[in-house]
């Protein structure tokens, strides 16, 4: 099933004509209305007209999460803002939020891209969608609603929180698909449990879930708690929202809307591109974008460009999944670690519930993270030998994967904060540094 | 079908079309929109050959056609209906139409061409009435038609149209468009159309793109052209409060 088959599959060639077309009309309108764009190009000596093949995209400068921050609000804008009919705008809790804009027509496309993602992770019109995201300046419950709405299907827009509300609006309006974040997908089914409702009360067929790193024995953890097949998709409020990519039922990586975004991967430190198959941090330029185009936009987000065709018959390439963001990467004692890398030891050790925090000090000269993960109760209560050989098991396998040691402390269940949104997976106490970009949200 | 990349042209000191890249599938009608002076005309000629592009690539079904000789570029199926249709005012209608086969006839009989004559004369049954008339003393209506006939002489897969609107009333131009559609619809023409009368031409375009001083600013639908307010302002003839 595609919601446009005609540009979900269309062949290479035609593809990139119309993305090298569309990268020329971005490039001329971004230099004769956004002062910002026109002055680096300036700077560069490049004028949109000398971008003459989609691998000249290379000679542009990138734009990040600081340029926006330095024009703020509405400085990147290629549009006045009468004609704006929306803004949004990130959280800014740790530094000054940076805000984006869609036209009319923005709007419509970013319905036709999410109506995409949907009907690929197998949502009909048939379908009663309820969107737990939180609605609000937040791009993901407004996109995801509008793609809902575009295709047909019914949507409930319960927003994030009062998760026994949110059981009991899925059991009584027999909702088909969640949409919300991972993490809040887990919280939903351990409330089930908790209020000792069965999945069989429930109708839900689908879930939708993105705006944080997951991993795919987290995905079997919701499938089975929830009784349904969950994919991923992913998207950026700088870029347009959700609707840049998701995965289809084969779940073998995410299709990006490649007619509508040209993606790259870089090199985070070099910022040089990475070959198909290498994790880099995620460019992303607009191709269609009228009120907030962004060009060579460094996502902060790691990934990697999956080689090989998808059975779906979708062309347009797959990422992985976002392995992390490369400020959410930790270096500890020298060493690059993620948090999905720790997530995915404590799915394989039965007896761990998966939620963790991850917690560095520094002693002296010396990291030292630890692992606070939650034990089943079975374990909890169990002799303090068998708790002994876990956290030995668990330490052993984190050093294993990690190629450093650290320390794991068992805690009781449900000790660790939960998250309605995204979670927060890491405490750093060693403020090395201010990071250069801050943490956005 | 038609694929043109990155074309340059210039007239002496002046750059009149920079890095413009679009396409035309197969029985599509797409629309070029601009100002006076925005290069239309200009990327239409390039396509036909009529002016040499200084840089860039045009291919007609994956043959590159970019320094090909006019004769050889309407025998591959892209023939221009220029704008003003420079009609042959002291020939007959008749005669007007024969032109556009005038690489085809042949002393041995034109039976083929005669048969054609006749469609084209199905298309627009006032040229049928008016085939013994002097070119000259057609109305401006009927000479575009004439002039879009005497093109479908020549054969063409594509139809480059400039400004088929030009001087024509109001009714008159609705007619004309009409007839435009009616050519994909039932000939299964494929056009590329440049039009000053945004309005007419996005109605019966499947895509369009703006020129604004050789550039190619904006491409999309036509549905997402009619809704862009630059579109508006600038060819729809909209106040800035976007009412009519």
């Amino acid at each position: 099933m595609y919601w446009e088959p005609d540009k979900e599959c269309m062949d290479r060639e035609e593809r990139e004509q119309l993305q090298l077309e569309r990268l020329q009309a971005t490039l001329n309108r971004v230099y004769a209305h956004v002062p910002f764009y026109r002055k680096r190009f300036d700077a560069l000596g490049i004028s949109p007209e000398d971008v003459t093949s989609l691998d000249d995209l290379t000679r542009l400068p990138f734009t990040t999460k600081e340029d926006l921050r330095d024009n703020y609000p509405y400085g990147l804008f290629a549009v006045p803002m009468r004609e704006v009919v929306r803004v949004h705008a990130s959280s800014g809790t740790t530094g000054a939020p940076t805000v984006v804009g869609y036209t009319r027509n923005d709007i419509k496309t970013w319905s036709n891209l999410v109506a995409r993602i949907l009907v690929a992770g197998g949502v009909t019109k048939d379908d009663v969608v309820q969107i737990a995201f939180g609605y609000g300046l937040f791009t993901g419950a407004f996109g995801l609603h509008y793609g809902a709405e575009r295709l047909g299907a019914s949507v409930i827009p319960t927003s994030s929180g009062n998760t026994a509300r949110q059981i009991k609006v899925m059991m009584d309006f027999k909702t088909t698909a969640l949409v919300s974040t991972p993490s809040y997908a887990l919280l939903i089914g351990d409330t089930l449990r908790e209020m000792g409702i069965p999945v069989s009360a429930l109708s839900l067929k689908y879930g939708l879930f993105g705006a944080e790193p997951w991993s795919d024995a987290m995905r079997q953890e919701i499938e089975d708690t929830l009784g349904i097949v969950a994919t991923d998709n992913y998207g950026l409020s700088e870029i347009i929202g959700p609707g840049v990519s998701g995965e289809c039922l084969e779940r073998k990586g995410l299709h990006i809307n490649e007619d509508h975004f040209l993606v790259e991967t870089v090199n985070p430190e070099t910022l040089q591109p990475v070959p198909p198959g290498e994790t880099g941090e995620l460019v992303i330029t607009t191709l269609t974008k009228e009120a907030f185009p962004m060009i060579r936009y460094r996502t902060r987000d790691l990934t990697c460009m999956l080689p090989g065709d998808c059975p779906c018959g979708r062309t347009g390439r797959r990422m992985s999944r976002v392995m992390g963001r490369t400020d959410d990467m930790l270096i500890i004692k020298g060493v690059n670690v993620f948090p999905s890398q720790i997530e995915a030891v404590l799915f394989e050790i039965e007896g761990t519930e998966p939620h963790y925090q991850i917690i560095v000090d520094r002693k002296g000269a010396m990291d030292e993270a630890t692992v606070l993960v939650e034990a089943a109760e079975s374990i909890f209560f169990d002799q303090m030998r068998r708790q002994r050989e876990m956290v030995e098991r668990i330490e052993k396998r984190l050093a294993q994967e990690l190629g450093i040691s650290v320390q794991v402390k068992l805690v009781e269940k449900k000790t660790l904060q939960r998250f309605e949104g995204k979670a927060q997976r890491v405490i750093d106490n060693r403020k090395l540094w201010s990071s250069p970009h801050g943490k956005g949200a | 079908m038609l694929r043109v990349k990155n074309l340059h042209v210039s007239y002496g000191m002046i750059h009149a079309l920079r890095a413009v890249s679009i396409h035309v599938k197969e029985k599509e009608i797409v629309a070029l929109l601009g100002a006076n002076g925005s290069g239309k005309t200009t990327l239409l000629s390039a396509i036909s050959g009529l002016v040499r592009p200084a840089a860039g690539e045009i291919a007609f079904n994956g043959r590159e056609i970019t320094r090909e000789r006019v004769d050889r570029i309407v025998g591959a199926g892209i023939v221009h209906v220029p704008e003003g249709r420079q009609i042959f005012g002291p020939l007959t209608v008749e005669d007007n139409l024969l032109l556009g086969a005038y690489h085809r006839l042949s002393l041995a009989g034109n039976a083929d061409i005669r048969a054609e004559v006749d469609e084209v004369f199905r298309l627009f049954p006032v040229l049928r009435e008016r085939r013994r008339q002097l070119g000259g003393t057609l109305s401006g209506g009927e000479q575009q038609m004439l002039a879009i006939g005497r093109a479908l002489l020549a054969r063409p897969k594509v139809l480059l149209l400039d400004e088929p609107s030009m001087g024509l009333a109001p009714r008159v131009v609705r007619e004309i468009f009409g007839h435009i559609a009616r050519l994909r619809k039932e000939w299964g023409m494929t056009i590329l159309l440049v039009e000053q009368n945004a309005r007419a031409a996005l109605a019966i375009a499947d895509r369009g793109y703006v020129l604004e001083t050789g550039r190619i600013v904006l491409q999309g639908s036509s549905e997402e052209l009619l809704a862009n307010r630059d579109v508006q302002r600038a060819y729809l003839g909209r106040g800035r409060d976007g009412t009519a």
